[in-house]
Parts: structure tokens; C-alpha cells; sequence
């Protein structure tokens, strides 16, 4: 029976070095020249060429795309959950008819893909001059709310009504309310809407290559025209993705234990 | 204060959002407008507009149905539309295999499995872009040297060709998403209950009859959600399509969302793409519809 245990860890293992390769070989090989990876892929690198990475890190820009992202998807986040949680708890304080068609309407939302609005959306856009990073962030809100609002609305059940009560009693106007009582409440959900929301947003690559110039490119995007020129030349390419990887990785470090629960739960409801 | 006590307490007791108050709406005003601009304006603007010959530029005149009779003698179209269906179906069979796999190797009682569970659902955390990308470099530079190596002419020459192209687009969407997946199984096989599992045992059922009799059955509800959950995104993909494939060779690896934008931003036929796209929703829309039946109907039948 030990031995058996022992087998399957081992096995298992195995996998995970399997399903890790693919990291191995883009890193390995970040380090090679173009001519060893021409005469070697698999094995370790011999001369260990940081100068990829240096190269790399100017031809991204890094430091900007970094700032891009960051600030997308930031003030993205920042927008849904802010606006998603008060819709939410609106909804759910709304006990109407007409409350429960706007929810519908939202969840109902989630079902057009992005693909089927996005030709009149970059239009109507490009026609009010708002192709540009607010733009983007305002289309974030419209495409990532209707989740969100499904979730804190789902959320709002377990917040019982006597603590509204409570706080109008004490002079508090709605809003009010909302902030500094219900919100403080809803921190688990918004960790959750928040994390589920990084995730697509800060990897989105199509909508931000229709809205975005180069100046204010996001990673992706910025991967993408970098890649283009690196076609034949693996090591560059490969350094450019490392460093592009390394900003998921420390948040995912970090918060692993956060996004595989939030993950897990915006995904069984 | 005391004499609006009894005004606030009636209100209280009532509903805290009503219909007329000023308060329930400007709560919804920015998610309203938001969805009303982001999605339903254009959508029924991009309905509109695909009964028309539109260029995006130009003002545009009504034709019918015209563009909707072109699409379907398309054979540009409806090849990707079918290699989309193949990928998806192939795709969808074999992300539910493994991501339940790994859901079971996790939740054994393993030194090992908060690590290999973190190592599991990592690649989804990174872009498609990205991954396609790096597995770019795996198909064409690391398979031809393994290839090359061992004399093993089936791994060379990758993405060259539609059948390459094809399993290389299912290998990097399976190895993506099998983790989200295998969440999404773990959070299902953790309700099962343990005295089910030592009162088999006791019994003397074998791992695999504990499986076949117990597992399975009890996690069969996840199926249907992954099922449908993997087969909507696969039909959606487009930056794993890109990085990798490009649509190559000669177009015959590209997949509906990518045949869209190709029709609207690089041939600048923005109602014919747009008619594209509307026929993608009706089809997406009629997969999810049909998940939320069957869930819906699970509800019930439990």
C-alpha cells in the first residue's frame, strides 16, 4: 500500500514536469544564442546570453506596456467593481418585477460574444473620437459588469436588510449606506469579481488592438507587434515572452490561494 | 429626528430600492449605460447594418438578404465554420478528459497535489497570445529537432499543414484550459461524501468500481457544465488561433472569430463580417441557451 502511494506521487509529479515543459524550453532557450538553439533546444544553455533579455526589454518597452497594462486594467477593475457592486446591491434591494428584468437583461448579456458587437463598437467609438485608453476602460465596464453583477447580486442574499435598516435609522442616505456599511460586507465577492476580471483583461488582445495605438500599447499588444518582427530569431522571441510571463507569475505567487478560489467560484455559479 | 422615524421606518420596511426612487436608478446608471453602449447599441446596430452593403466609411444602402445569401455559398466561410465545429468537438472531448484526470491525480492524498494543482492551472492565468506563442516555438523548432533526433518523421514540419495546424491548436487549448477545468471538477468531487467512499472500500469495491459506481455518477452534473462551459470558449478563440496558426497554411486553419475579423478589418467589408458575426452569435447564443436548459433541468431533477 505504501509503496503504492509512493508510485503515484511519483507519477504524478512526472505529469507536472510534463505540463511545465513548455516553460522549461521557453526559458532554456531565452538564454541561448540563435546559433545553439539552431544546434541544441532541449539541453541547458552554455553561455547563459542575458544581452536576449536586454534586448528584449528595450524592443518591448517594457517599462510602458507594463504601465499600460497596469493602468487598464487597474482603473478597469477599479470602475467594475465599484459600479458592478452598487448595481448589485440595488438589485437585490429591489424586490420588483422591473428588477428582475433588468438582472436578466445582464445575465442575458454574457451569451453575444465579443465578436458579434465588436465591428459597430469600434465604429461608434471611432465616430465620438474615443478610441484611445478611456474608451477602452468604459467598454471593460460594459463587457465585464454583467458577471460581476450576477455575482455580488447573488451576494447581496446573505447580507440581511436589518443592517439598512440600522444605518437609515441612523441618518445615513443610501449611498452612504452602500459605502460604509454593504460594501465593506461584499469584500469577499469583490475580491472575486476582481480576480476574475484581472485575469481577461489584463491577457485581452483583441479588443485593445482595435482601440489602442502603439504609443499606449498593453503587453499583449506590444507582444504581438514584437513578435512580428522576431519571426526567425527564437531567441529574442523567447526572451521577450519570459519577460512578458514574469508580471503573472509574481502576482500568481502572491495571490494563488485567492484566484483559485475566486476562479473556482465565479465558475460553479 | 424623531417625527421622520416613522416616514423612514415605512420605507424600511417596504422595499429599500424602488422602482420610482430616484436612488434605485442612478445606482444602475453606469452599468446601464455601460451595457447599453458597449453591447446592445452595437448589436442592434451590427444587426442593421449586415442587411446592408456598409464599408464603414460610406453611407450604405439596404440590400436584404444579400449578404446573408453569400455567406453560405461561401466556401471561405463555411470551412472555418467547420474546422471551428472539429476543434471544438475535439477539443471539448478531450479538455473534459483531462481536466477530470487531474482533478482526480489532485485530490488523492498527495505530499504533492497543492503543487502540482498550482502547477496545473497555471498556463491559464497567461494570454493565449502569449502561450500560442511559445507553443509556436515548441511545434516548429523543438518538435523538428525531437523529430530529427529520433527519425521520427510525424513530428517535423508542424503547422505546416492544416492536420498539424488542427491538433496544434487542440494540444495548446487542452494544455491552456485542462486546469480551469479540473477547478471546476475538484469543487464537484469535493462534495462527494467520504463515508460513501469508506462504506465502499469496507464493502470491498475496487478503486475502479468505486469510480464507475460512486465518482462518476455523483460528479455526471459537471459534465454538462464543462461541456458546454469548453465548447462556447473553443468556438470563440481567436488569440491561440493567431499566435499560432495565423489562419495557416492558406487559410484553412482559421476559425469563425478570426474569419470575422479578417472580413471586417483587413478586407474592410464591414456588414459582410458583421452578418458573419451575427450568424456566430445566433450559434453561440443557441449553445449556452441550451446549457442553461440543462442546468436548469438538473436543478429540478435533484
Amino acid at each position: 500500500m505504501k509503496r503504492k502511494t509512493y508510485i503515484g506521487e511519483i507519477l504524478a509529479l512526472l505529469l507536472g514536469l510534463v505540463w511545465l515543459s513548455p516553460f522549461y524550453l521557453m526559458i532554456v532557450n531565452a538564454f541561448k544564442s540563435k546559433k545553439e538553439i539552431f544546434m541544441d533546444v532541449l539541453g541547458l544553455p552554455e553561455g547563459f546570453e542575458t544581452s536576449n533579455f536586454v534586448e528584449a526589454f528595450i524592443d518591448l518597452d517594457f517599462v510602458n506596456s507594463l504601465m499600460n497594462s497596469v493602468i487598464v486594467t487597474g482603473v478597469s477593475i477599479a470602475v467594475i467593481v465599484f459600479f458592478s457592486s452598487m448595481a448589485g446591491y440595488a438589485l437585490a434591494r429591489n424586490k420588483s418585477k422591473l428588477s428582475s428584468v433588468i438582472l436578466l437583461v445582464f445575465v442575458g448579456a454574457m451569451l453575444i460574444p465579443f465578436q458579434s458587437v465588436m465591428i459597430p463598437l469600434v465604429s461608434l467609438f471611432g465616430k465620438v473620437e474615443m478610441l484611445n485608453q478611456a474608451g477602452l476602460i468604459f467598454m471593460y465596464l460594459g463587457f465585464g459588469s454583467s458577471l460581476s453583477i450576477f455575482l455580488y447580486h447573488g451576494a447581496m442574499t446573505g447580507i440581511s436588510t436589518s443592517l439598512d435598516e440600522a444605518a437609515i435609522i441612523d441618518g445615513a442616505n443610501k449611498f452612504q449606506t452602500f459605502r460604509h456599511i454593504i460594501f465593506p460586507l461584499l469584500k469577499p465577492i469583490s475580491m472575486t469579481v476582481g480576480i476574475l476580471n484581472v485575469i481577461w483583461i489584463w491577457n485581452d488582445y483583441l479588443l485593445p488592438s482595435l482601440v489602442l495605438g502603439e504609443n499606449n500599447a498593453t503587453i499583449p499588444l506590444k507582444m504581438f507587434y514584437f513578435f512580428g518582427q522576431y519571426t526567425k530569431q527564437w531567441h529574442l522571441a523567447l526572451a521577450g515572452l519570459t519577460i512578458a510571463i514574469i508580471p503573472v507569475i509574481i502576482f500568481y505567487f502572491f495571490a494563488q490561494k485567492q484566484i483559485i478560489a475566486g476562479v473556482s467560484e465565479g465558475a460553479v455559479k | 429626528m424623531l417625527v421622520f422615524a416613522p416616514k423612514y421606518k415605512k420605507k424600511v420596511e417596504g422595499t429599500y430600492m424602488r422602482n420610482r426612487d430616484l436612488s434605485f436608478w442612478l445606482f444602475l446608471a453606469p452599468v446601464l449605460i455601460g451595457l447599453g453602449l458597449v453591447v446592445i447599441l452595437p448589436l442592434l446596430y451590427g444587426t442593421f447594418y449586415s442587411f446592408t452593403d456598409w464599408n464603414g466609411l460610406t453611407a450604405s444602402t439596404f440590400i436584404g438578404l444579400d449578404n446573408y445569401i453569400r455567406l453560405f455559398s461561401d466556401t471561405q466561410f463555411l470551412n472555418s465554420l467547420w474546422f471551428t465545429i472539429k476543434i471544438s468537438v475535439v477539443t471539448v472531448i478531450l479538455l473534459n478528459f483531462f481536466g477530470l484526470a487531474l482533478a482526480l491525480i489532485v485530490t488523492r492524498k498527495l505530499k504533492s497535489s497543492n503543487f502540482l494543482r498550482t502547477i496545473f492551472f497555471m498556463p491559464n492565468l497567461i494570454g493565449g497570445l502569449i502561450l500560442g506563442f511559445i507553443w509556436q516555438f515548441i511545434f516548429v523548432s523543438v518538435f523538428d529537432d525531437i523529430g530529427k533526433l529520433f527519425g521520427i518523421e510525424g513530428l517535423q514540419g508542424w503547422l505546416s499543414t492544416t492536420n498539424t495546424g488542427f491538433w496544434g491548436l487542440v494540444i495548446l487549448t487542452v494544455w491552456q484550459m485542462a486546469g480551469y477545468i479540473m477547478i471546476i471538477y475538484i469543487a464537484y468531487l469535493q462534495n462527494i461524501p467520504n463515508e460513501l467512499i469508506e462504506a465502499a472500500k469496507i464493502d470491498g469495491a475496487n478503486s475502479f468500481q468505486r469510480f464507475k459506481n460512486i465518482t462518476f455518477p455523483l460528479v455526471a452534473p459537471a459534465f454538462t457544465v464543462c461541456m458546454f462551459l469548453t465548447l462556447s470558449t473553443s468556438f470563440k478563440m481567436y488569440d491561440q488561433n493567431l499566435s499560432l496558426t495565423n489562419g495557416g497554411p492558406y487559410e484553412s486553419t482559421q476559425m469563425v472569430a478570426m474569419e470575422i475579423v479578417k472580413t471586417a478589418f483587413s478586407a474592410n467589408e464591414m456588414a459582410y463580417g458583421q452578418a458573419k458575426a451575427v450568424v456566430f452569435f445566433i450559434i453561440v447564443a443557441i449553445i449556452s441557451l441550451t446549457q442553461v436548459y440543462y442546468n436548469k433541468k438538473r436543478e429540478v431533477d435533484m
